[in-house]
């Protein structure tokens, strides 16, 4: 029995281990051969594992010890009055130190100027120690020039534990309710402090300069209101990315954004209606219908840019059949004037159409896209709610003869609207700030026709370089949405219970 | 020991198909069924069709790539196209970046999907179990930053990153894209933790546990459903992302495989047919994994972020 069990835990093990040999012999024997023809070498295989394993040691030590310094404010109180005064003097110096390591970041990527003064010098103190181990390291011959970096960095490391061991010996354990809360909530804090908070004070400084590709970025960029006040007069009379002006690109946006959501929601609405019922054939539908979600969105965009071709375009070859067999209708039934003239007049209006180079139809074309992608998204999240309304609700409601609309409308909709609220404000936001499908359908043309808020702006900012041009227009469109939503909810009433 | 007998199938074989196919047709009539299955069949083809071509032309040889017909399976179908996208031209002493795409995006995505999920599974419990100053703040300040453009941070963050001379560097792409599933992941996993009852967390620390050894014995297990689906998330958003990689990588060797698959689309003539295959290639895996995990997905959506 022992053994039996023993073989039974290991199998599984064993079975991986040979699956993953045979699958390497397998790509071996399939590979192999054309390896002259593959750029990918195993040497850039070892070489981006090994720099994302350091990026990711780096990041989880990092965490490691700003959780250990906090853990002690929290959970630990000094011994004694000495113990008390050491610890917030140490305590104190580490703030201090992490304190300037932030400023001396901010000033390495131009957030702020500190200039040649006594601040500066101040704020650039741990550098300077860093840098003065360095130099020490390489004088004492303890490290080369090459990796005195990491050697410095390594005695820094060390200097900074040995500390907080010292405070964890000079203290005792202590109840704290809340800390471990803010232990726990500090990682992704410092993660969203650095690439959101950051990037966001970055981006109000930009919108006060004129930073552009002649100011080589921010590096000889001058700042002050009065280019704010320039951004924002260029922003509503100026042109927005090449020749497009702010109420056009604005009032498109807006278009673009109901019209979108409409479709989702109402196409959601139907296929989740129709799929909600006891049917042979159920998964089946189900999974060839979020085909358009599962898809990778790059590929789907190019693909159907592809299909918007005037020529090869499926679109314009139906259109063309279609024209085809209405003229031959026509043709066909020209004895009766009156239903022959209706498909000729059909015939002359219904055709292949040109995607590429009229804005209207450029515009209709990525509507087309974006509802085609956006639609399995709702309907997955409306089914989701229809199973979660309880079945006895429609049973009363038939026995007090209700007919289906009335059903409808005053079971489903009501008890579907916690599910359907933050997924439909969630979903115009999305649709409001998605271009990627803009951008690979058509690219915003014809002229700049087919372009909506945040697809000029990544014109403005990565093509034609406006840098500070653009923060401002990101900020007008940030306070456009947040005015939105805030609106939204309190009419909604929508968060409360979530955040409660 | 009771004998299970198979019912036996009587009647014509289109009577078998028809109470086969109505078997559960309680409330409705047959010629609704026959309307609904319609709609829903049409409906599969719209959804499905344009991803068929894609394969139809991935198919087609070189010299028929452009044509007006329709056929799923074209003339003359050949696998020229995958073999030239996998293995390079070895006649003109090109190589072939596919794999180098692949493993680019890959060592891309799974970290930043590992590290938001760390990240988000730790701080969604305190939001979710803990009382503690600033928490309903913080709430909406994550839903807040669901409002910012893409294309707002993506300006700073690339002026940070060239500063930083991080550009062209996976690193840099990586806390990019970190930052845009950790506020999103957060709310589902904490709408998820919301609804595990508390009482298996109050008699396991009765029992002497420390809120550590419940978070990861109790709710880390118990939320193995999410966080699978809050990986798959932010992988899937990583995946597949252009224009952010399109700024921050710019070399050749660096490419994503989505700023990769262009290059075949951005040549002097557009070279479909690779494009085509390329897509295909990688599309395939990606939504085998997508459809296979499509009903926890929507089991997590309903019960995540959605939850009102």
């Amino acid at each position: 029995m022992e053994a039996q069990s023993i073989v039974r835990r290991l199998a599984p093990v064993v079975i991986t281990a040979a699956a993953l040999v045979g699958l390497y012999f397998l790509l071996q024997a399939l590979i192999a051969p054309y390896a002259e023809g593959i750029s990918l070498t195993s040497k850039i295989f070892f070489d981006r594992l090994s720099s994302i394993g350091k990026l990711l040691l780096g990041i989880l030590g990092g965490l490691a010890l700003v959780e250990a310094f906090l853990y002690q404010l929290f959970f630990r109180k000094p011994r004694n009055i000495g113990a008390s005064i050491g610890t917030r003097i140490l305590q104190g110096g580490i703030g201090l130190i992490l304190l300037m390591a932030f400023v001396d970041f901010f000033e390495t990527t131009d957030l702020i100027r500190l200039g040649n003064g006594f601040i500066s010098v101040f704020f650039h103190f741990p550098l300077t120690m860093y840098a003065s181990i360095n130099s020490f390291l390489v004088a004492t011959k303890a490290a080369t020039t090459s990796n005195a970096g990491i050697f410095g960095g390594s005695t820094l490391v060390f200097l900074l534990i040995v500390t907080l061991v010292a405070i964890q010996w000079m203290s005792q354990p202590r109840v704290s309710r809340t800390g471990l809360a803010y232990l726990l909530v500090t990682p992704a804090f410092i993660g969203i402090l650095f690439l959101i908070i950051y990037p966001f004070m970055f981006e109000i400084r930009l919108a006060f300069s004129n930073a552009s590709l002649g100011t080589q970025a921010t590096k000889n960029a001058s700042y002050g209101l009065i280019y704010g006040w320039q951004n924002l007069k260029t922003l509503f009379t100026g042109n927005v990315a090449k020749d497009a002006k702010f109420l056009d690109v604005f009032l498109r946006t807006i278009l673009w954004t109901v019209i979108n959501v409409t479709f989702h929601v109402s196409g959601g609405m139907v296929l989740a209606l129709l799929l909600h019922r006891p049917m042979k054939l159920r998964g089946f539908y189900r999974t060839l219908l979020i085909f358009p979600w599962a898809i990778p969105t790059t590929i789907a965009a190019m693909a159907l840019r592809n299909e918007f071709d005037n020529r090869y375009g499926l679109f314009n070859i139906l259109l063309g059949d279609l024209q085809n067999w209405l003229t031959m209708i026509s043709q066909h039934t020209a004895s009766i004037i009156a239903v022959g003239n209706a498909f000729n007049f059909l015939a002359q209006h219904i055709g292949p159409v040109s995607w590429k180079q009229d804005p209207f139809w450029a515009f209709v074309s990525i509507l087309i896209s974006n509802i085609w992608l956006g639609i399995p998204f709702m309907a997955v999240i409306i089914l989701g709610g229809l199973q979660s309304i309880s079945q006895e609700y429609y049973e009363a409601a038939e026995i007090d003869g209700a007919g289906k609309v009335q059903q409808f409308r005053s079971i489903t909709l009501p008890l579907l609207r916690p599910v359907l609220t933050p997924a439909i404000i969630l979903g115009i936001v999305w649709t409001f700030n998605k271009f990627d499908v803009i951008y690979l359908v058509t690219q915003g043309g014809p002229q700049e026709k087919t372009d909506i808020l945040v697809s000029s702006m990544y014109k403005a900012a990565f093509e034609f370089y406006r840098y500070g041009f653009t923060a401002m227009f990101a900020l007008v469109v940030f306070v456009f949405l947040l005015i939105f939503t805030l609106f939204y909810l309190r009419m909604s009433g929508g968060l409360k219970s979530a955040t409660e | 020991m009771t004998t299970t007998t198979l019912r036996k199938p009587v009647g014509n074989p289109f009577g078998r198909f028809w109470r086969w196919f109505f078997h559960r047709a309680r409330g409705d009539s047959p010629f609704k069924r026959i309307l609904i299955h319609t709609a829903l069949i049409i409906a599969c083809i719209i959804a499905v069709y344009p991803v068929l071509r894609v394969v139809t032309i991935s198919l087609r040889p070189n010299d028929t790539l452009l044509t007006t017909s329709l056929r799923i399976i074209p003339e003359n179908a050949t696998l020229d196209n995958y073999k030239e996208v996998l293995f390079g031209n070895l006649d003109q002493h090109r190589k072939s970046d596919f794999f180098l795409w692949l493993w680019n995006s890959f060592s891309v995505v799974a970290v930043t999907s590992v590290i938001s999920c760390i990240l988000a599974a730790v701080s969604a419990y305190a939001f979710s179990r803990f009382k503690f100053r600033g928490r309903s703040v913080g709430l909406v300040f994550l839903l807040t930053t669901q409002m910012i453009p893409a294309g707002m941070l993506l300006l700073p963050i690339f002026i940070m990153l060239a500063r930083l001379k991080m550009i062209n560097s996976p690193l840099g792409l990586i806390i990019a894209y970190a930052v845009t599933s950790v506020p999103l992941t957060i709310w589902t996993l904490k709408g998820y933790y919301d609804t595990i009852p508390i009482d298996l967390e109050e008699a396991a620390l009765i029992d002497g546990a420390s809120r550590l050894t419940v978070f990861t014995h109790i709710m880390l297990p118990l939320s193995t459903p999410a966080l699978a689906i809050a990986f798959l998330f932010s992988f899937m958003g990583g995946w597949s992302e252009y224009l952010v990689a399109r700024v921050v990588l710019q070399k050749n060797d660096m490419f994503t495989w989505p700023l990769g698959i262009f290059t075949y689309a951005q040549q002097f003539t557009v070279a479909w047919g690779k494009f085509a295959a390329a897509s295909v290639l990688i599309a395939i895996p990606v939504m085998v994994l997508f459809l296979y995990s499509s009903k926890w997905l929507i089991s997590g959506l309903t019960l995540g972020s959605v939850k009102g």
